[in-house]
């Protein structure tokens, strides 16, 4: 009941300030528009839309991790969260008050990238629509890094901080080259990180190959929990003010 | 008594932040503890709010203590931080309803509040409009009358008219005179006209330790001061422990 009015407050705190918003709906339909006109001029196929859209669709949730990183960050500079942590609100209802309006914002990016991509040439099928749900599941991977930023960081470092990540994310995910196209240590930083393991598991439910969703899903899970066990850890240690 | 310290004490490793505070605070008392900065007075209102863990001691306030029931503890009290605190993308109204909310009210009850500290703190004029809009002064109302929300027993103001213009803070003054004797407030200020005008009594706070205690007279007389100020500078001299 509290975690649902804070999450309230938090959903309008984000859709109120739409430009970052606006921004992470937006770049990615266009690079999703971009690299399909360069796909259609390639001898070979890299960039059809079938694998494209799982990988664009991922890249976009880095823009919740900047949004939930950012609202916690500005909340903690302006002393607005130690008003909260003076309030009897437990630990669960803060967590829960951050992750829950951005699970619609997500919503939001799947659906505007699929119907870019349908326009683009992708067929709607039963795969799309589990694919959906796939990645419901690994924006919270992207949340709980925003949640983690934001608990150590201050909202401005959280925007430089962003930058970094965004590449990072973007180019160990595979979206834009597969990454055995380097090989080496680049290949295996690739692997131990949870970014391409992320857009595999997407890709995998939308070719329809369930079975190969599993592996890189529970890796995804599994850093999922470490990412949130460690931002709600030091979150505690901020309410109890040992930090 | 609302507020009773017995022996709270900060420390981080060798530093000694707030040292063997001992105090008690009467109901409905104007409250003002002073000290230079570093003297330890947020730390103190941190420990009270149940923002930071003492290392030793304890206070009760309104007889809950706030090393082992501190849930019930927070439930008799509320903040007016340094910074404004207050949410940039709500109006000033919704504000208001988020803070009754999270303290446990209904819809119509927080609405109910939120009309009254509108009328107190004059932001009716003003309920429509998005925080980040608002002056600097009307941002100190707002946050004040946030901590309101939830009828507290004991507020607690730190520096609630710092980088307030002159007008702003006597207006401000004003409405925190009308809180007098409704609820314990505990303020901490670098401003001592503010003081005189406000408190009922006043601690400083010297190096973690609390130096002297009594009503603004009793300091004067006792170290035979014409002026606040003149106590002040002379309990906070460097070597005055």
């Amino acid at each position: 009941m509290k975690a649902s009015v804070f999450a309230t407050r938090n959903h309008k705190e984000i859709v109120r300030d739409p430009l970052t918003l606006l921004f992470g709906m937006g770049l990615p339909m266009l690079l999703m528009w971009l690299f399909s006109v360069m796909q259609k001029n390639m001898p070979f196929a890299l960039y059809e839309i079938s694998n494209l859209t799982p990988g664009v669709i991922v890249f976009s949730f880095s823009f919740l991790t900047l949004l939930s990183g950012m609202l916690l960050g500005k909340d903690k500079s302006s002393s607005f969260l130690m008003r909260i942590f003076a309030s009897p609100l437990s630990a669960s209802d803060y967590i829960l008050g951050y992750v829950l309006p951005l699970l619609p914002i997500a919503l939001l990016q799947i659906i505007f990238c699929i119907l870019a991509a349908v326009f683009l040439g992708l067929s709607l099928n039963i795969s799309v629509l589990l694919m959906v749900g796939v990645l419901i599941v690994i924006s919270l991977l992207y949340i709980g890094f925003g949640l983690l930023l934001g608990t150590i960081f201050t909202d401005k470092q959280v925007g430089g901080i962003f930058a970094i990540f965004v590449n990072l994310s973007t180019w160990f995910s595979g979206t834009w080259f597969e990454p055995d196209m380097i090989g080496g240590t680049f290949q295996s930083i690739t692997q131990f990180l949870p970014f391409v393991h992320a857009v595999n598991a997407a890709r995998a439910v939308l070719s329809g190959a369930y079975s190969d969703v599993f592996v890189p899903l529970s890796i995804v899970l599994g850093y999922t929990v470490f990412i949130f066990m460690i931002a709600i850890l030091l979150f505690q240690r901020k309410i109890r003010g040992q930090s | 008594m609302t507020i009773e310290i017995d022996g709270l004490t900060k420390q981080y490793k060798e530093h000694v932040v707030v040292d063997q505070l001992s105090l008690n605070i009467k109901m409905g008392e104007f409250f003002a503890l002073l000290g230079q900065n570093a003297a330890g007075k947020t730390t103190t209102i941190k420990m009270l709010c149940g923002l930071l863990s003492p290392t030793a001691g304890d206070a009760l306030l309104d007889g809950e203590s706030i090393v082992h029931h501190q849930v019930a503890a927070k439930k008799k009290l509320n903040i007016s931080p340094q910074e404004t605190a207050v949410a940039p993308n709500l109006t000033v109204f919704e504000n208001l309803l988020l803070m009754g909310r999270i303290y446990g009210c209904s819809k119509t009850e927080a609405k109910k509040r939120a009309s009254a500290q509108m009328n107190l703190f004059g932001l009716t004029p003003r309920q429509s409009n998005k925080a980040k809009t608002l002056s600097g002064g009307y941002k100190r109302r707002l946050s004040v009358a946030m901590a309101m929300m939830s009828n507290p027993k004991i507020l607690f103001l730190d520096e609630p008219t710092l980088g307030m213009d002159v007008r702003a803070r006597r207006d401000l003054w004003k409405i925190l005179n009308q809180l007098k004797g409704q609820v314990t407030i505990v303020l901490t200020t670098h401003y001592l006209e503010e003081v005189e005008m406000l408190a009922d009594r006043v601690g400083i706070m010297h190096r973690g330790r609390l130096r002297t205690l009594g009503t603004v007279q009793q300091l004067k007389h006792e170290t035979k001061k014409n002026s606040l100020e003149d106590v002040f500078l002379e309990l906070t001299e460097e070597g005055a422990l």
